[in-house]
Parts: structure tokens; sequence; C-alpha cells
């Protein structure tokens, strides 16, 4: 049996296989401007979206990434399934295996669970967010839309900012900047920081001393329930130091682009003016995630079996 | 994979003497140049579009429209193609109403024409699609003619036609040969 190819983490991927991932997403982006979306790549193939964790943006765009290039798409979303009556993540795979699915889309709350589904199905698999560990598709859209915005991104440097230690945004986005050789930053309170230092990344918890060096700030979701576990004293004093808002953007350097994964919390981690300027890119991550999906899938499904591993 | 045994049967001369009559013939058919838009199927099918376009127009003295199209997402063999590389397609404006004449460098099975022809509907409804190719070599496995053909050289299956032009490959013939693992 042909080896199937995955996509689970963004290491994964080599820098020539991410470059030529977001070559490919390129004509994707343009297949999307076109009068008819849609295209019959991936025409006789299943993707099955598996999201145990409430997700709208991701589990939309995989599934109008899949439907652009003419795969049937299954959605099975935990709350309303056999999950609420104990099927396992096991018997669920078997599920999709014994219906000839040939990808599925998993997000899940427990970090690993794609590499465990790898092991009961021949499906391809591609990992939507399992945990806190990894999110390689969002990585992905992420450099996209830097390079689009921004050109060649040797050298330049990212700053992601805010609760960094519970992000797999972050994580993987960080990796993602690295391998295509980029400076990172981590910025944010030493409890919001990985606690062991990260290849290649350097901390910083001043952020308005950060913002000049900055060609991307890239802010991270504040979870209120972090708030519960005592990692900031309260929202309100977060929001001093690591908001960012007009006056902040003052001190940024000049064409500095604004990124957030979504969903934002406006007043929070990001102030509204700031999200709605011309140089936040929220939008475009957004339209980018369907292209880079569309490149994923038919990376992973449109080739012969049994081709080089990506994964 | 290398290419052996291989003969020229068209030249540098060979290739610009039936560029020029391909395009005198997409002229007399089409009764001029007007509503025309030339589209060359990448990768060679692109040059030779360029090629054909200019010609047109210094025939007509106008400029001829040129798009490019990538098949890829189109073709029906890509369970066989262990990388598939999409690039970009780019066609030049509305092909609403227009005549288009697809460019090929090699007509062979005739399944990239029909995914070039699946592509182009997918932009518009153009008033006609013409195929121009430089070679044709037999072995159809649809119904696909060409309405303009640079030159009919027959083959057998087992031999390959090797297209090389300037703009890609740095030198100018048309070969036929053979894969040798």
């Amino acid at each position: 049996m042909a080896e199937r190819r995955h996509l689970l983490d963004i290491d994964d991927l080599d820098r020539d296989g991410i470059e030529r991932m977001l070559d490919m997403a390129r004509s994707f982006a343009e297949v999307l401007r076109r009068p008819i979306k849609k295209v019959p790549s991936l025409r006789g193939k299943t993707v099955a979206n598996l999201f145990y964790e409430p997700s709208t943006r991701t589990r939309l765009s995989f599934e109008l990434a899949a439907k652009r290039l003419s795969a049937d798409v299954l959605n099975f979303t935990a709350s309303a399934s056999s999950v609420e009556k104990g099927e396992s993540l096991k018997d669920t795979a078997l599920t999709l295996e014994a219906m000839g699915v040939d990808a599925v889309v998993v997000r899940h709350p427990v970090a690993g669970a794609p590499w465990l589904l790898r092991r009961w199905t021949e499906a391809t698999i591609l990992n939507a967010g399992d945990g806190m560990h990894a999110h390689p598709t969002q990585a992905l859209l992420d450099l996209f839309t830097m390079r689009e915005r921004l050109g060649d991104l040797e050298g330049r440097t990212v700053a992601f900012v805010g609760d960094v230690l519970h992000s797999r945004v972050a994580r993987s986005g960080m990796k993602a900047c690295r391998a295509v050789g980029m400076e990172v930053l981590a910025v944010g309170p030493p409890t919001l920081l990985p606690p062991a230092p990260v290849e290649g990344v350097e901390y910083v918890h001043d952020f308005e001393a950060a913002l000049p060096r900055c060609d991307v700030i890239y802010m991270l979701r504040m979870q209120r329930e972090r708030q519960q576990e005592g990692r900031v004293p309260s929202l309100e004093e977060y929001t001093r130091f690591y908001q960012l808002n007009a006056e902040r953007m003052g001190r940024a350097r000049p064409g500095a682009l604004v990124m957030h994964p979504g969903p934002m919390n406006r007043g929070v981690e990001i102030a509204g003016e700031v999200a709605d300027a011309p140089y936040a890119a929220v939008t475009a991550q957004v339209t980018a995630g369907v292209a880079v999906r569309m490149a994923a899938l038919f990376t992973l499904l449109g080739g012969a079996e049994g081709g080089s591993e990506v994964a | 994979m290398a290419f052996r045994e291989r003969v020229r049967v068209m030249d540098a001369d060979d290739i610009r003497r039936a560029v020029q009559r391909i395009a005198h013939e997409i002229v007399e058919r089409n009764k001029g140049a007007a509503d025309l838009v030339v589209v060359g199927i990448r990768t060679r099918g692109v040059p030779l579009s360029l090629r054909i376009a200019g010609a047109i127009g210094s025939i007509e003295g106008t400029e001829v429209p040129v798009g490019r199209l990538d098949i890829t997402l189109y073709r029906d063999d890509l369970h066989t193609v262990s990388a598939p590389v999409v690039r970009e397609t780019h066609l030049p404006g509305d092909i609403e109403g227009k005549n288009l004449v697809i460019v090929d460098d090699v007509l062979y099975t005739g399944r990239s024409v029909r995914a070039a022809m699946d592509a182009l509907m997918d932009f518009g409804r153009p008033a006609s699609i013409q195929l121009a190719v430089l070679v044709d070599r037999g072995h159809r496995e649809l119904p696909i003619r060409a309405d303009y053909v640079g030159k009919n050289i027959p083959t057998s299956r087992e031999e390959r036609v090797r297209v090389a032009l300037t703009e890609v490959d740095g030198e100018e013939g048309v070969y036929i040969g053979k894969e040798v693992d």
C-alpha cells in the first residue's frame, strides 16, 4: 500500500515545501477571483471535516476549499454527534474509513489527536488545530498574507503578541516564520510566554519597545479563561500594557502590518480603530485561508499515491 | 528519463514559417483580427501564442490580446502525476463573445485540449474556440481535431515528440525520439 501524505504540523514542510505551497495558493487565489470559482480537480474525492471543538472560520474555510475543488464534503461536529453517546475518536475514524473518506480534516482539544487518527485510517489527515499544539494551515495562510502584503519575507521581523503560551497559532506561526528566514519576537508578560525558550525566538516583555522593530505585529486572542488561571492580574491591566491601539501604532515601523487569527476581542488585545484600519490584514487572512487550504488539499490529494511524503 | 535516438524534424526556420502560415490562416478564417483572443496552454503553448499573436498583429496592423492558461486543475489524469504544480492562469479581459484560439505545441491524445476548453468555459461563453498546434502527432483518445496545424508528424505510441523553443529551452527545434530509463 502506498504511503498516504498528511499535513500534521508546519515542520512537516521544509522551506521549499512551504514556498511551493504559498506559490500554489496564489494560483488558487486567482481561481477564487473568477466568475466561476470552482475547478474539477478533486471530483470524486471525499473530505470529512471532523470538529471536536467549536470553530467557525477554520471549518467554513476548509469546507469551502474542498467544495471549490469539487470534492464531496462531510461535516461532523462533536456536539451533534455520537460523541455525546460516548463514541471514541477511534470508532469515528473507523466509521469514516468504512465510508471510503479520502481526507479527514480534524480539530481536537487534545494535542496529538491527528497523529492518533493517522494510525486508524488510511485517509490523508490535515490538522486543523490540536489543543495548544499546532495549526499548520493557519501558519501557512498567515505567511501567505504577509508575503502578499510585504513581498520577500527574508530578514523581516514579526512579533507574536499576547498569550503565546497557550496559542497553537503562535506555536506553528513562529516555526513557519523562522523557516522562511524571518526574525521572530514573542511579546507578552512572562506568565504568558512558554517557560522554556523557543529556538530562534527572542522574548520581549516591553511591547512599546518592540514596536519600532516590527514589520508584522501579530496579535493573539486573550482568552478570558486565562484570567481565571491567574496568569494576568486583570484584563484591564493586560489591556493597559499589551493592547494594540492607535497610540501604540504611532510607534510602529511605517508600513507595519497588523494581523490577528480571529475571533478578535475588540477593546481587549486590539482596539476597534486598529482592527478596522487599512494596515490591518484580518479579512485578507480569511480570504487567504480558503486559497491556502485549497493548495493543501490539492497537494495532498491531487497527485499520485505514494508520491513524495509531505508529512 | 533520457531522450534518445532523436531526429530533428523541424528547425528554427520551419517553426518560423509554420507560425507565419498559422497566423495567415487564422486571419483568413476569422476575416481579420477583431474579437480574436489567442490563448497559450502552459508551458510551450505560451511562447507560441505570443509569436502567433505577434504575426497576426503585423498582418492586420493591430494588437491581438494574448492569454495564458494552466490546465493542471482540469486534467482528468491527476492521479498519474506525483507532484502536480498549479501555475497562474491569466486571460486578457472578458472572453464573452470572443473568438478564442487555443495554442499548444503538440496535439496527441486531445486530453489537454479538452481540459483547456473546460477551463475557458469557466471564464465565460466565447463565440467560438479554435485550436492551433505546432505539431499533430496523431493517436487521439477524444474527438478533437486542430483547425491550424504547423506540421503533421505520424508517430508510433512508443515515440516521443519534443518541441524546443528559445524562450523555454534556449534553442529551436522539433525532435522525435524515445524515452529511455
